[in-house]
């Protein structure tokens, strides 16, 4: 053996040594009161906005409220605390990427904001734990649980444990522009009843030049997106979940994909939808600026659409005539009473939360912060610059009859609306979803579209047997 | 190499038995000890950072270890799974193919035939001028890959780009319309000050004499371009030709502009690997991709250094 033969082999058996390691071993659970006696505390939030930017309401609270306000708190009781907050602005996708790669390498923020369907890959890769691992029994205990409903509870939990504090859910409708429909001869209080009357305005909106009649979310480049304000909540008006709880079974190739997929078909092939722009790779940021300016009649959107991003003031489109101009109804199921259960009307739901790292230093301080962002007064002051679902009955009785945006998703949406599956596979079906629509927006028959979405699913759960297809 | 039970120290006679003449070892008189430990640290480095690194890659491309999920906690081996999928997978093809056409027009093409074009024209000039033009080419070089990018989106924007407004073509969506050719035009103008550089210096070794000849003879500018000043700068064209093709192979920037679409479409190699390795989570698959494209680096640097070797 000569001596460069031996050096690769001894490298290579240091490696392979080293590698032994890769992925998470199963630790011993890990002490629960660590740091609980410190006086010194150091604390970080993470979460996906910025001051002036993305999620601006957010990141503004939690700077000028969450932080101070709990820094003096934890005065009084003689102990120095200091927080800090670890702003981004990015793609959620990108956040996820971040936030995965913190966790894996036991760095990161304290508390880490992460929507609700990265609960179950994260659960599973280990990254985050129940909170009654991180913190003890002791999580059971809060009050606030009791304040906020299983089915927003559930937007963060995995396996039927609790893995986050809920922030808040959200629906889905239809926004459009009044001024628009007035001079396309539409009505203000536009309510339609199916599919093709959602057509028919587009059509009677494509008489006005230079605007684009409707915005349906589509492609990879929108991300989740697509899939959340697009594919999901067309198909629950054809009656069907992504995913059959019951059945245990995914979507595939059914008609029920192939309704939605020639939905887009009519959209985009029929001229009423722009479909250069769902390929932009900031495609997403300009149809809410098309929307800002008045150049897009229809758009389907979450609440978010409403109280982030044409917000008068402080949004990432403003638009200050939003009160005034903007209208938003209920979406229809493909015909009436083809939706979910029989009904008329359809929405999707989703929503965010707050996880506690599991290799933070201070897991009682943390958790003792992540109550006090969830309490009755640290959401009422959140949602004091602007109306939004909160996670806590309490905290939406009270607020909910002073905006009629928040009650019309409180009380007409979210009683319609379908949630998606908590189950770790779910981000691949989804970006197989968008895909689909890709294919259908850049000209390929919906049929065809559909048989590669089922390919495409197969590869993701590892066979047909999980899934639907007709 | 030489059984080490018989290297010397430094100190001690060369056994006589020895009949075969041996090449010096330690001609710097530092003796085994310490030449070790002048090399010792930088054979740490390159163990840590280079050697390690490439090893956990090979052996991370043999999982189906993920950044999220289940297979995150316990990966499993899946032997040559993934290399198996990427040779057989349509959007590898597509991939290595825009690769390959991507290097091949932009660099090997483009910024070489540009940068030479320029530092041939250049070499005329006043001097002034030459430093002005060398500045605003060599700009293009230094500024940062990310405001680059944020000044070709500006550049090609549908509808409020500056390419749009010069040329009076409204609406025209050059990243969806154009994505690939749009790419190309921007790594050449990304890249050439490179080449540009190289074959100023190059050119300056072509002895006037013989360029001053070849005119006496009544030799065309292509004549003397072929027969007297090619001669002189071939080894030239081979080093920045293998230089540039590795380096726009390995190159990311492109994504900043068009993450890899329209579906698909600006897809080269690295953006590939981002695409499914980081956005798509496929940790051992990205791993697999990886070494296939250290594989192809490798053969396009035998390939030219091959070609260098002939000329000697």
């Amino acid at each position: 053996m000569t001596r460069i033969a031996r050096i690769i082999a001894i490298m290579t058996g240091l490696a392979l040594v080293a590698t032994g390691c890769l992925g998470q071993s199963d630790e011993e659970p890990s002490d629960t009161q660590r740091g609980a006696e410190a006086t010194e505390v150091t604390l970080t939030i993470a979460a996906n906005a910025v001051s002036g930017g993305k999620n601006a309401e957010e990141a503004d609270w939690i700077e000028n409220y969450v932080i101070p306000t709990f820094v003096e708190q934890q005065q009084a009781d003689g102990v120095d605390v200091t927080v800090e907050f670890q702003s981004s602005g990015v793609d959620d996708e990108d956040y996820k990427s971040k936030i995965a790669l913190d966790l894996r390498t036991g760095s990161g923020a304290d508390i880490v904001s992460l929507d609700g369907i990265w609960v179950g890959e994260f659960a599973e890769a280990g990254y985050i734990l129940p909170l009654t691992e991180v913190v003890g029994d002791s999580v059971e205990d809060w009050d606030g649980w009791e304040q906020i409903p299983d089915a927003v509870q559930a937007n963060m939990a995995f396996n039927d444990e609790r893995y986050g504090v809920p922030a808040g859910s959200d629906g889905r409708v239809l926004f459009f522009n009044k001024d628009l429909f007035a001079q396309a001869g539409l009505p203000a209080d536009w309510q339609p009843a199916s599919w093709e009357e959602i057509l028919d305005a587009g059509r009677a909106l494509q008489g006005i030049s230079g605007v684009t009649p409707i915005q349906l979310n589509a492609g990879t480049a929108m991300g989740e997106a697509t899939t959340m304000q697009g594919v999901l909540p067309l198909l629950v008006g054809t009656g069907q979940r992504i995913y059959d709880e019951d059945a245990g079974t995914w979507q595939g190739n059914t008609q029920n994909v192939r309704d939605v997929l020639t939905f887009y078909q009519r959209v985009y092939g029929e001229g009423l939808g722009d479909p250069t722009l769902q390929q932009e790779a900031q495609g997403r940021d300009k149809s809410f600026a098309e929307f800002a300016a008045g150049t897009i009649g229809i758009l389907m959107e979450g609440d978010y659409f409403w109280r982030s991003v044409i917000e008068p003031t402080a949004g990432v489109a403003p638009m200050p005539t939003r009160d005034e101009v903007v209208g938003y109804t209920k979406l229809p199921a493909m015909t009436p009473g083809s939706g979910l259960d029989g009904q008329d009307f359809v929405s999707m739901s989703g929503g965010g939360g707050w996880v506690l790292n599991p290799a933070t230093e201070f897991p009682q301080q943390a958790w003792e912060l992540l109550t006090f962002m969830n309490s009755a007064e640290a959401t009422t002051e959140l949602v004091a610059g602007g109306a939004r679902l909160t996670q806590r009955e309490d905290v939406n009785d009270e607020i909910l009859a002073d905006d009629p945006m928040l009650s019309f998703i409180a009380e007409e949406v979210v009683p319609l609306s379908a949630y998606r599956p908590g189950l770790a596979v779910y981000p691949q079906i989804s970006v197989a979803l968008q895909q689909a629509t890709l294919d259908v927006v850049t000209g390929m028959p919906p049929d065809e579209a559909a048989a590669k979405y089922q390919e495409a699913v197969e590869a993701a759960l590892g066979g047909a047997d999980d899934i639907a297809s007709d | 190499m030489a059984q080490q039970t018989t290297l010397p120290p430094a100190e001690q006679p060369a056994p006589a038995a020895e009949a075969r003449p041996r090449p010096a070892t330690d001609v710097a008189g530092l003796g085994r000890g310490r030449a070790a430990a002048f090399v010792g640290p930088a054979m740490v480095l390159i163990a840590v950072f280079l050697v390690f690194p490439a090893l956990w890659t090979l052996y991370i491309g043999i999982t189906n270890y993920r950044l999220t999920g289940v297979q995150a906690r316990v990966p499993e081996i899946v032997g040559f799974d993934n290399y198996a999928d990427a040779l057989g997978d349509p959007t590898f093809h597509n991939a290595l193919f825009l690769t390959l056409v991507f290097v091949l027009f932009s660099a090997v093409l483009g910024q070489n035939l540009l940068g030479f074009a320029l530092a041939r024209s250049l070499a005329t000039l006043r001097p002034v001028l030459r430093r002005v033009v060398e500045s605003l080419v060599l700009l293009a070089w230094i500024i940062p890959g990310s405001i680059v990018a944020f000044l070709w989106l500006a550049l090609l924007d549908r509808d409020a780009g500056t390419l749009n407004a010069l040329l009076q073509t409204p609406g025209l969506a050059w990243l969806i319309d154009y994505p690939l050719v749009s790419i190309i035009v921007f790594n050449i103008w990304r890249g050439t000050a490179f080449s540009m550089l190289l074959y100023s210096a190059a050119l300056a070794s072509v002895p006037p004499s013989q360029l001053e000849t070849a005119r006496l003879v009544g030799a065309s500018r292509w004549q003397t371009l072929r027969d007297v000043v090619f001669p002189h700068i071939r080894g030239h064209v081979l080093t920045n030709t293998l230089l540039i093709s590795l380096w726009t192979f390995n190159d990311f920037t492109p994504f900043l502009i068009t993450a890899g679409g329209p579906n698909d479409r600006t897809e080269i190699l690295p953006v590939y690997i981002y695409n499914t390795a980081i956005s798509g989570g496929q940790m051992g698959y990205g791993a697999a991709v990886s070494l296939i494209m250290l594989v192809i680096n490798l053969i396009i640097a035998l390939f030219y250094i091959r070609l260098l070797r002939e000329r000697r």
